[in-house]
């Protein structure tokens, strides 16, 4: 190469300040300043309600994620599921432009609507809205009903909706609402004085694992209760190549979603995805609403089965008994590879609370709990669930902080693992601890939301990929000395 | 059995008194009873100041800004208590000429929700909103399961009926969807020639009723210079009387429907009928002074 063809350098700086900065940025100086940032966020753990709105709609038969608002927006939506599962996430959107924000989105919408009914003929269109329509203030329940009263769609025909601005809250504050909109469309007002149809409304929450969805079908079957798991996006985001492509597989069945209010009771396995809902539900039918903690290690899951045999008032099934043998039997094993080691988990609310439960009952230490987004209740419940074991004692929470808040944690004040989204990859690369990928998203790897991480099965599973990336990463950095064929 | 809450919005032209009359009105209904929640939707946030005898109260917006997130924002942190136990609210807003305060009111109101501040013991709740019907955040009152009456305070002077006009336009466009209704004008006198019948016959043509003529008195400006309402300073006093008249025909109005709003040629035709503007004003217009 020519001398004038050589790249002329941005910036001169020599390799021993890049050298003196990357040592710089891992020292508790560093971290200090970076804790103090509050202007930026980098690599934060969380995505916006609109997301979280449109898992909800995918979760149902022949509905079609419907979103008012920008056209890039949508496209963020889809993309992001879609890398997670590996499969198409089809939705629309109203595609609103300047104009659209200076007199409102209603004819963005109406003619959306029109065109989505006539080509993709689903049996329901789920509307949500991403920042812009939020900031002018449309009125979604008036444009609906205009849409009605100018005969674009039918009278009866059900568009739940609901407001899910992305500049507030995350995902999981966008998933409820639009839950909620949707049952209430459905089943609303078809509360039967005395009918009891002997079902249980099962509500996941914010869950991107399909293999849950089927572990707690699983768990039903056990109990032979019949179950209506609202949002089931197992078949939609998990269905089978057969060579034939449908746009809407799977989901949870119209008419049964329109039965929930006479069900014999309710569900919830997270709270801070499912406020709406469940409080609509306990006002609208005097069946109980329950809402547990996502099932997670030992102690959740037998909160969850208690709970399933009282309210039906039938025994926990022999099989799922011995299954908690087994998984007791496996966590025995593995004891002595996580007591007192110590991890760093991020994600969201509801599946922390879960992680940490399951960490503190192995004698781990969930040593920096990180939420992106959340507020100080939360704190208070976690602080709460530490506080109930020896290995809560010195543990971390760090609310609305961020990944790269995070890594500097991890390097003033490490922690021999990590569990969270593939986001935290960086942190691997740079400090070399390991991460056990398990939440939103995972486009890194792949075929893991194909596996459960609730109940005993899913206990079993992080048990297994916790403990034994822990002894890879020994076996990748032991002396030769201490290379052992047995662990 | 849980009471049935009336939400009232009050909408109006800019400094026609919206703030002063809907604060006197609610000492009003106050003095006969009733259990009241007042939600000022204005950056100004000058909405609660007579109940509270307070400048200005720490608004929500206040409150986030400070917090930085609205997720840590607790409902006593910006709910007070003033006069008869009417509990005050401001959604304030940003500075006039940035961000956006149709958004700001988007964001109280969700949290006044959330947070449960519309309690089963209230009989109202009344929205105090800027101006003209602006923009889609200052129409959040009005929404479907919000505010079902809107009451339009109005005077004689021309731009203020203009505005009354508009603002009907305005909820038509709502009502036919939902059930957001006119409920009335309130004519805050200006003492303009022939106010009340001119406002009679607008009421009219907007299918509306002239709920009540509160006429010009200034033992209003002597009461908000104590930050206080008249109900609450002189009780005794005839201005008194007109507030609490209204409160009660508020608490028993039955008249609610969807306008009719005038076109530009009706609303003028209107002022000549009256002889504000002459029939023969077509050649003076653009026509400067001597001319």
């Amino acid at each position: 190469m020519s001398e004038q063809c050589a790249i002329k350098k941005v910036t001169e700086i020599t390799t021993e300040e890049v050298d003196r900065i990357k040592a710089w940025i891992n020292t508790e100086e560093y971290k200090e300043k970076n804790l103090a940032r509050e202007a930026l966020v980098v690599n934060p753990a969380h995505a916006c309600q609109p997301l979280g709105a449109q898992l909800v709609a995918h979760g149902f038969e022949s509905t079609l994620p419907f979103v008012h608002g920008s056209q890039g927006c949508a496209s963020y939506y889809r993309s992001s599921l879609n890398r997670h599962f590996r499969e198409p996430a089809p939705a629309v959107s109203d595609a609103m432009t300047e104009d659209g924000a200076v007199f409102g989105g209603q004819n963005n919408l109406h003619e959306g609507l029109e065109n989505a009914y006539a080509l993709y003929k689903p049996k329901m269109i789920a509307v949500f809205t991403s920042c812009m329509p939020e900031v002018i203030g449309d009125d979604l329940n008036s444009y609906i009903q205009n849409a009605r009263n100018e005969e674009i769609i039918p009278q009866d025909y059900p568009v739940p909706y609901a407001n899910t601005p992305s500049f507030n809250g995350s995902h999981v504050q966008g998933y409820d609402p639009m839950l909620k909109s949707i049952v209430e469309c459905l089943g609303g007002g078809k509360r039967v004085e005395g009918k009891n149809n002997g079902r249980l409304n099962l509500i996941p929450g914010f869950d991107t694992c399909t293999g849950n969805y089927r572990e707690y079908k699983r768990i039903m079957k056990a109990f032979d209760i019949p179950c209506t798991m609202l949002a089931d996006i197992s078949e939609t985001f998990d269905s089978p190549l057969t060579g034939t492509y449908h746009p809407f597989p799977g989901g949870t069945p119209l008419d049964e979603t329109a039965d929930v209010l006479n069900s014999q009771a309710t569900i919830a396995l997270q709270s801070y995805a499912t406020k709406l809902t469940t409080k609509w539900m306990a006002q609208n039918t005097d069946a109980p609403v329950e809402t547990l903690s996502m099932p997670i290690g030992v102690k959740k899951t037998d909160e969850l089965l208690l709970k399933i045999s009282e309210l039906f008032d039938k025994p926990v099934p022999e099989e799922l008994i011995a299954e908690r043998g087994r998984v007791v039997d496996a966590m025995t094993d593995a004891h002595q590879y996580l007591h007192n080691k110590k991890f760093a988990i991020y994600g969201d609310p509801d599946w922390l609370l879960g992680m940490v439960s399951f960490l503190l009952e192995m004698g781990a230490k969930p040593y920096h709990i990180l939420c992106s987004r959340s507020n100080k209740k939360f704190a208070k419940t976690l602080q709460a669930l530490l506080d109930t074991s020896p290995y809560g004692a010195d543990c971390n929470i760090w609310i609305n902080k961020d990944l790269w808040h995070l890594r500097s944690l991890c390097a003033t004040d490490p922690v021999d693992a990590m569990i969270g989204n593939c986001h935290g990859k960086f942190i691997t690369r740079d400090l070399g601890i390991p991460l056990i990928r398990a939440g939103y998203p995972i486009i890194d790897r792949v075929n893991l939301h194909r596996y459960p991480t609730v109940g005993y099965q899913g206990t079993m599973n992080l048990l297994t990929w916790t403990v034994n990336t822990l002894l890879d990463q020994v076996d990748a950095t032991c002396e030769d000395r201490n290379f052992e064929i047995m662990r | 059995m849980a009471k049935k809450l009336r939400q009232i919005a009050i909408y109006g032209k800019g400094g026609i008194g919206k703030s002063t009359t809907t604060q006197n009105t609610v000492a009003g209904l106050a003095s006969l009873g009733k259990k009241i929640l007042i939600i000022g939707c204005d950056p100004k946030a000058d909405s609660t100041r007579l109940i509270l005898h307070a400048k200005a109260q720490d608004t929500v917006m206040d409150k986030v800004r400070e917090l930085g997130t609205v997720e840590d924002l607790e409902l006593e942190d910006v709910m007070r208590t003033g006069y008869a136990g009417i509990n005050c609210v401001e959604s304030g807003g940003p500075e006039p000429g940035v961000g956006c305060a149709g958004r700001g009111v988007i964001t109280a109101i969700n949290f006044l929700e959330e947070e449960g501040a519309y309690t089963p013991d209230l009989d109202y709740v009344f929205y105090d909103v800027l101006g003209d019907v602006v923009c889609g955040g200052f129409a959040m009152p009005i929404r479907e399961n919000k505010a079902q009456e809107i009451y339009i305070v109005v005077s004689g002077e021309m731009m203020a009926m203009y505005a009354a006009n508009n603002i009907c336009k305005g909820i038509v466009k709502y009502a036919a969807s939902g059930s957001v209704r006119l409920a009335g004008l309130i004519c805050n006198s200006r003492e303009t020639d022939k106010e009340a019948e001119l406002i009679e016959a607008l009421a009219a043509k907007l299918g509306t009723q002239m709920i009540h003529f509160v006429p010009r008195d200034n033992q209003v400006q002597r009461a908000e210079l104590r930050r206080m309402t008249v109900i609450e300073y002189s009780p005794e006093h005839k201005q008194a009387q007109e507030y609490r008249d209204l409160a009660l025909k508020i608490s028993e109005n039955k008249k609610f429907v969807i306008p009719t709003p005038l076109t530009m040629d009706e609303l003028e035709g209107l002022l000549m009928e009256f002889g504000i503007m002459e029939e023969d004003d077509e050649e003076i217009i653009g026509k400067v002074e001597g001319a």
